[in-house]
């Protein structure tokens, strides 16, 4: 990132935007005026592109400081609509994940279990404001007398509730089968036996990290819309593995790159974010995240016009390789083949269904380009970058 | 004779413990001139069993074949008023889509949004199973999976 060429700088495109002068197109939008006039001539006209995604993110969760009690109380156990969040942070801190399970859910003791309330859903009644009921515990100490506390409360009567993820918008993922002769039930949703159906989940050319393959434009400090609000990039994600299998345009074949992302939930919208039951497997979160990218050379120009016929990843089966640990590829297949809603898998031709929403990503690149126009979002400029491998494309030679 | 408008519509029956062994779909057929077709049955051992028919006939006799069977205390829900969907919860993300055995829940290509067609559901249920947001519900051929 540091080494990149920049023809056009933040602090220029910034200007622009504050004088609303800034050309702000979608990453769908991008796709087809690089088709049309090229890289170059694209790089000319354009100065951000918006992208999104909607999907499942299981590694989200949220920081809660509920305020002080009177007498004071350093809470140790805390439940959020019966939801158990980490308590083992000072006095009234505490960290909901999104995976966190309603006390005496069943989970799987009836396979498949429903997984019907956790802490994804939490976070959601949380940000549409819907009452949530709040009790924690605490051993007691001589500056936090109090043991027990009870309350209902809004997100109005929180202190501070900040989203923060440490593994969101996945560079990719798998599209995955199942092989055995049962029906599974799997993060990657109902999978059939025989390899009846496949599942995939990414918005392909809408994907915040598929348009900025090598994170030149996306480090600590990247500002992002996170689930109807500004957020920011925080960190690299947990498991962030730029070394991956990547196609001749540069662009990661297989889950790669990840985010750590935060921003404030009293500002989000429901809308932009909701609790899931994963058959079978839990409880998760989904996430609405769009990322600007600036074109500051002709490189990213390229890349954010990269379409779903040239976006590929891997199929996996889910029936015995993934859980042991040994997914092998079975098939490479396109987002544009994906979202036919057929692939075909060693001459046979298996329904595909996605499992991210795609109408969603659109709609969240569409509201950032909005903001952008309206001078209403800058862009950040990232103050450490986030680990990357050496860019192979040369624009010369496209 | 004036022409009948012949209809089809898709039904589930719950037969109670109490009628579940008794014959009754037989005289569909030979009393109401309905033909009908079996798309799916469950039943549970002395407690329950539920099935779904496609019935197919003159309006007339549609109507008064369903009058006979709940007066033969048999439970008929009519599948295309009974699956609904939350358009306020659902966020189309399309995972039900991976289960729908008639494409009632299918993609459509230009917007990828998922659009959902009553008519040609079977009450499988499938769809309550596999939505991660609760957009789904309604009453399943499982007795399990209504919610």
């Amino acid at each position: 990132m540091d080494n990149i060429p920049i023809k056009k700088s933040y602090e220029e495109i910034n200007a622009r935007i504050q004088k609303g002068e800034a050309v702000v197109v979608t990453a769908e939008e991008m796709v087809g005026i690089v088709k049309s006039e090229g890289a170059k001539s694209a790089f000319k006209k354009v100065d951000v592109v918006t992208t999104g995604t909607f999907g499942a993110m299981c590694s989200s969760g949220a920081f809660i400081n509920f305020g002080h009690t009177t007498p004071r109380m350093k809470a140790t156990k805390v439940w959020l609509n019966d939801v158990e969040a980490y308590g083992g942070l000072a006095a009234v801190d505490c960290y909901l994940g999104a995976t966190q399970v309603q006390e005496d859910d069943p989970l799987n003791r009836v396979h498949p279990g429903k997984f019907l309330y956790g802490g994804g859903h939490v976070i959601e009644d949380l940000i549409a404001g819907k009452p949530v009921r709040l009790k924690a515990k605490a051993y007691g100490t001589d500056c936090y007398p109090l043991r027990d506390f009870e309350k209902t409360i809004t997100i109005r009567d929180l202190r501070n509730a900040f989203l923060y993820n440490p593994r969101n918008c996945y560079q990719n993922y798998n599209c995955a089968v199942n092989c055995t002769k049962k029906t599974i039930y799997t993060y990657m949703g109902i999978l059939r036996p025989h390899m009846a159906n496949a599942t995939y989940s990414s918005a392909g050319q809408l994907s915040p990290l598929l348009k900025d393959p090598y994170y030149w434009t996306i480090g600590t400090g990247t500002k992002i819309f996170l689930a109807g609000a500004p957020g920011v990039v925080t960190w690299q994600g947990t498991q962030h593995a730029p070394d991956c299998l990547r196609g001749e345009n540069g662009v990661p074949k297989e889950g790669a790159g990840t985010i750590a992302v935060t921003g404030d939930m009293k500002q989000m919208n429901a809308r932009f974010i909701r609790g899931a039951s994963i058959t079978g497997y839990g409880c998760s979160l989904f996430v609405g995240i769009g990322i600007p990218i600036p074109i500051l050379n002709e490189e990213l120009a390229y890349f954010t016009g990269i379409s779903d016929e040239e976006l590929f990843c891997q199929v996996i089966d889910y029936g015995n390789d993934y859980p042991l640990g040994q997914a092998k590829s079975l098939a490479e297949v396109s987002y544009a083949q994906l979202k036919t809603g057929r692939i075909e898998i060693n001459g046979k031709s298996i329904p595909a269904a996605p499992l991210s929403s795609y109408p969603m990503a659109r709609t969240i690149a569409q509201q950032l380009k909005d903001w952008v126009q309206h001078q209403k979002f800058t862009l950040g400029i990232p103050q450490a970058p986030i680990p990357t491998v050496t860019c192979s494309i040369n624009i010369e030679q496209i | 004779m004036a022409e009948k408008t012949i209809v089809s519509t898709n039904v589930l029956l719950i037969f109670n413990q109490r009628i579940m062994y008794k014959p009754i779909i037989y005289r569909l057929a030979g009393d109401f001139n309905i033909i009908f077709n079996v798309l799916e049955a469950k039943i549970l051992p002395k407690q329950e069993g539920r099935i779904i028919l496609e019935l197919r006939g003159a309006e007339e006799n549609l109507a008064r074949c369903v009058d006979y069977l709940k007066k033969e205390q048999v439970q008929v829900e009519v599948l295309a008023d009974k699956m609904h969907r939350d358009e306020e919860r659902c966020i189309h993300c399309g995972a039900c889509t991976a289960v729908c055995r008639t494409d009632a829940l299918a993609i459509d290509r230009a917007t990828m949004e998922v659009v959902f067609n009553p008519e040609k559901c079977v009450a499988c249920g499938l769809c309550i199973v596999a939505c991660p947001v609760k957009a789904m519900s309604g009453i399943a051929i499982d007795k399990d999976i209504d919610n």
